[in-house]
């Protein structure tokens, strides 16, 4: 039996009456690229946000590497090893790309608490190194504000790679992207997260995207989930052909 | 506010600490000028830009907006003055008891404050610092209430507004190395990530809460020594100065000199206090006028006077 | 024990001013939730519309119906004010963090209390009772002023007047309906700048008639803005800002709070009201009536 790096076990969500998520149970092996799709309302992202403790579940449990982090706020949790790009670029708009990774890692190796050293200084290679991967060399000095939509979200990942996770949770990372970019945001994830056997768990609308990388597809609508398979068996499968009639791409 | 369709310059650690020490060196000279005048004038800046400085850390560095930051100022100089004049405790201790008295000030406040975001929190500072307001208006026969409390001399060794101000400039300047410190640190680093994007920071392994917590304790105190200067300096305290538009000054001040640059609220306070001489001197309608310049700011120089020199490169201004 | 007659009477003091509150906090609320602005400046305008009553009466000195067209003119005076401010500066600042609209919102106070102090100095300004409210009347066996019973009945008139609109007429659908969503009324062909404005009128004007009603019975003073502001906010806080009815609930608990308050112990009443302010910020941010935070 393969290692689960996470299981959610019936989380539910309602916001006034409304139920955005409902009993949702899910678990993703350790390595594995797994994908959560679903139509627009479908509960993605309050699943994730359930799961990073940003938003408290109702009733139902999270257990990320052995351990029950339903009650953890979010900031302990990444400590633990989950890192998180975000649907709506959140990235540090008046600090330098930079300046946004070096944060990121001395927040992660617990200097944060340091009042009198410089920071400048700090992890300038390791800083160096993860924006090359990111393919953010060049912008090193750019007030990343500035950036176009695409090199923001590209830094997002940098930022989230930054923390060093073993399950990274990403957030429609190619929305709003061109085919192009969209294609080269997927070769660089699929190709980190081969490199540093990273466990992906990304929700997406772009079908062609989840299709060519996704091993394993979870399909949520309307707060359940409905379907759970390779994408051999969700493309098969009456139910989500269904709801899907007429979405994707 | 603010731009950043620029590469800021950065400048090297030492052109800002040879800065520092150039500004020191300069001021240290001004009471050869003989003038009481500016010897008053310069102690009254140093004063109240530590007090606006105190204020940036959390306004523009960790992107909080308090309404309340005259409590911590107030807390520091009455502290100082009740524990000299009610006591009998020697200057050096009574300082120190200030100090304390603001860091634990700001972490009681603090500890409720940021567990609200934006206007509650802004509301709820402004509460808290009007409960202390309160407290010092009603008490009168501790503060002697809105009577006030008079007759703060200066202590024994630096009984001359020369010495006194020496002793500002020195304590001042010292405070002001130990924030450029801790702004450039990597707490402060977090503080400006904190600043742009709670959220975010959240999930890169911090907690918020904690570090906004801190940076209060820390803004509280150096508010708390600029209040205790304060209360000698000017040899008389009264609740005025926890009224709620006293909050609203040193936010303007900070707004005014630039709130994204380290020395913009000094400058702020500089202007602000310079101008409230000029003007008061020839009406009392400074009130008026100080709401035009905040307009006038507001409309036109979002950045401050110093976000406006720097768009106009100007000179290199440290960060 | 003191007598009941004479707790009706304290209490019906505080309802009184209380209806006071409401005025000026439900066009406070009313500007806070469609424009996201906290406008400090409405004690100003609270302030103006007092003096303003103040000058118009004096111009109809002989006519007995003088007070009710001065409170007339001056309320849509302050409305007016409202109007121009909002359209030529505020809403300039639209765009920009909250803050600077908030700091703005300050500017005016600063400028609009010097301007008082330089029109009509800085003493101490009143006028009197108009003539067909001049009266007391016999509660139990304390007397009770006629002037304020009018004050009391109309508060509540005016808090149901603007119940009816916001809830069976189409801009007050259109009003709560900003309240929640500003994007989504663009796109549903509203003119959300021109909707700003109306609704920014609407709050000053309501300031400005608190300010004229009050003019025969309190100080006409300067400092009344910032004295009145203050009160304002905790009025709104307890209630819930954006909220009519906590708005209606928390100026009559704040009412009642300061009326017996300076009764049962003068010295902390006013720690008190700080107190109760903090205590449901920390507790209830969202006040008693308001919506729970969302994130």
């Amino acid at each position: 039996m393969a290692e689960m790096i996470l299981t959610v076990e019936n989380i539910k969500k309602s916001f006034d009456g409304f139920v955005a998520v409902n009993e949702v149970s899910l678990s993703v092996k350790k390595g594995e690229i797994c994908s959560i799709i679903g139509p627009n309302g479908a509960g993605k992202t309050t699943l994730f946000n359930l799961i990073t403790g940003h938003i408290p579940a109702d009733s139902g449990r999270v257990t990320f590497k052995g351990i029950d982090i339903s009650k953890m706020p979010p900031h302990k949790i990444c400590r633990l090893g989950m890192g998180r790009s975000f649907q709506r670029t959140n990235i540090f708009p008046r600090l330098t790309v930079f300046q946004n990774i070096q944060a990121a890692l001395v927040a992660h190796r617990g200097m944060g608490l340091n009042f009198f050293k410089m920071v400048d200084p700090l992890f300038r290679q390791e800083t160096a190194e993860i924006l090359e991967r990111v393919g953010l060399k060049e912008f090193s000095e750019t007030m990343s504000g500035s950036l176009s939509y695409g090199y923001q979200k590209q830094l997002e990942l940098g930022i989230a790679l930054a923390s060093n996770p073993e399950l990274l949770l990403l957030d429609e990372p190619t929305a709003g992207m061109s085919a192009q970019e969209t294609r080269q945001t997927i070769a660089l994830i699929e190709k980190i997260s081969r490199e540093k056997g990273l466990t992906l768990l990304f929700t997406e609308h772009d079908m062609e995207v989840v299709f060519s990388i996704a091993e394993r597809i979870l399909v949520l609508h309307q707060g359940k989930l409905i379907a759970e398979g390779t994408p051999e068996e969700i493309k098969q499968n009456k139910e989500v052909q269904k709801v899907y009639l007429g979405e994707g791409r | 506010m603010g731009p950043f369709g620029k590469t800021i310059i950065p400048l090297t650690m030492l052109k800002r600490e040879k800065f520092i020490i150039i500004l020191t060196a300069l001021l240290a000279l001004l009471p050869l000028s003989q003038s009481r005048f500016y010897i008053f004038l310069g102690t009254d800046i140093l004063i109240m830009g530590l007090f606006a400085m105190s204020l940036n850390l959390l306004l523009g560095y960790t992107g909080l907006v308090s309404f309340g930051h005259a409590a911590y100022f107030g807390i520091g100089a009455y502290t100082c003055a009740l524990l000299m004049k009610k006591a009998g405790i020697i200057f050096p201790l009574a300082f120190i008891g200030a100090m304390v008295a603001g860091v634990l000030g700001a972490l009681i406040i603090g500890f409720f404050c940021v567990r609200l975001t934006k206007i509650y929190f802004a509301m709820l500072t402004l509460a808290f610092s009007q409960i202390v307001w309160a407290i010092v208006f009603k008490w009168n026969s501790l503060t002697g209430g809105d009577t006030g409390l008079i007759g703060i001399d200066f202590p024994a060794y630096l009984d001359s507004s020369v010495r006194f101000y020496y002793f500002t400039l020195v304590v001042v300047a010292v405070s002001l190395g130990l924030l450029q410190r801790i702004v450039n640190s990597p707490f402060g680093r977090i503080l400006t990530t904190i600043r742009e994007n709670p959220e975010r920071t959240e999930f890169i392994g911090v907690n918020v809460k904690l570090y906004q917590l801190i940076a209060f304790m820390i803004s509280g105190l150096f508010a708390a020594i600029s209040g205790a200067l304060f209360g000698i300096f000017n040899h008389s305290l009264f609740p005025d100065l926890l009224y709620w538009p006293q909050s609203a000054e040193v936010l303007i001040m900070s707004l005014l000199g630039g709130i994204y640059s380290f020395f913009g609220p000094l400058v702020g306070a500089t202007i602000i206090l310079y101008m409230r001489m000029l003007v008061t001197s020839y009406t009392q309608y400074w009130p008026f006028i100080m709401g035009t310049i905040l307009a006038f700011l507001l409309f036109f120089f979002p950045g401050g006077i110093v976000g406006f020199l720097r768009e106009k490169k100007v000179f290199k201004w440290p960060k | 024990m003191p007598d009941p007659s004479f707790l009706l009477i304290q209490s019906l003091s505080g309802l009184t001013y209380a209806m006071f509150l409401f005025l000026i906090a439900s066009g406070l609320s009313l500007i806070f939730g469609i424009l996201r602005v906290l406008n400090f400046a409405h004690g100003s305008f609270y302030m103006l519309g007092a003096y303003l009553t103040y000058q118009f009466v004096s111009y109809f000195v002989n006519n007995p119906t003088g007070f009710w067209i001065a409170v007339l003119f001056s309320s849509i005076a302050i409305a007016l004010l409202g109007g121009l401010i909002e359209r030529l500066f505020l809403s300039r600042l639209y765009i920009r963090e909250e803050l600077n609209q908030l700091l703005f919102t300050y500017a005016l106070v600063l400028i609009l209390g010097d301007l008082a102090k330089i029109v009509w100095g800085t003493g101490q300004l009143s006028i009197p009772r108009p003539q067909i409210l001049k009266g007391a009347v016999k509660i139990m066996d304390q007397y009770f002023p006629e002037y304020n019973i009018f004050i009391i009945c109309l508060g509540f008139g005016i808090a149901f007047f603007f119940w009816i609109i916001l809830n069976r007429t189409r801009w007050g659908r259109i009003i709560r309906a900003a309240a929640l969503d500003r994007e989504m009324l663009n796109a549903l062909g509203v003119n959300v700048t021109k909707l700003f404005t109306v609704v920014f009128i609407i709050g000053s004007w309501l300031a400005g008639l608190g300010g004229a009603l009050v003019a025969p019975i309190a100080a006409i003073v300067p400092g009344m803005d910032v004295e009145i502001i203050i009160n304002v906010f905790i009025v709104v806080v307890i209630g819930g800002l954006g909220s009519f009815w906590g708005t209606l609930l928390g100026a009559l608990v704040l009412g009642q709070v300061i009326s017996f308050g300076i009764l049962i112990l003068p010295r902390l009443a006013i720690v008190f009201i700080y107190i109760l302010m903090t205590i449901v910020l920390i507790t209830r941010p969202w006040g008693l009536l308001g919506k729970p935070l969302s994130r």
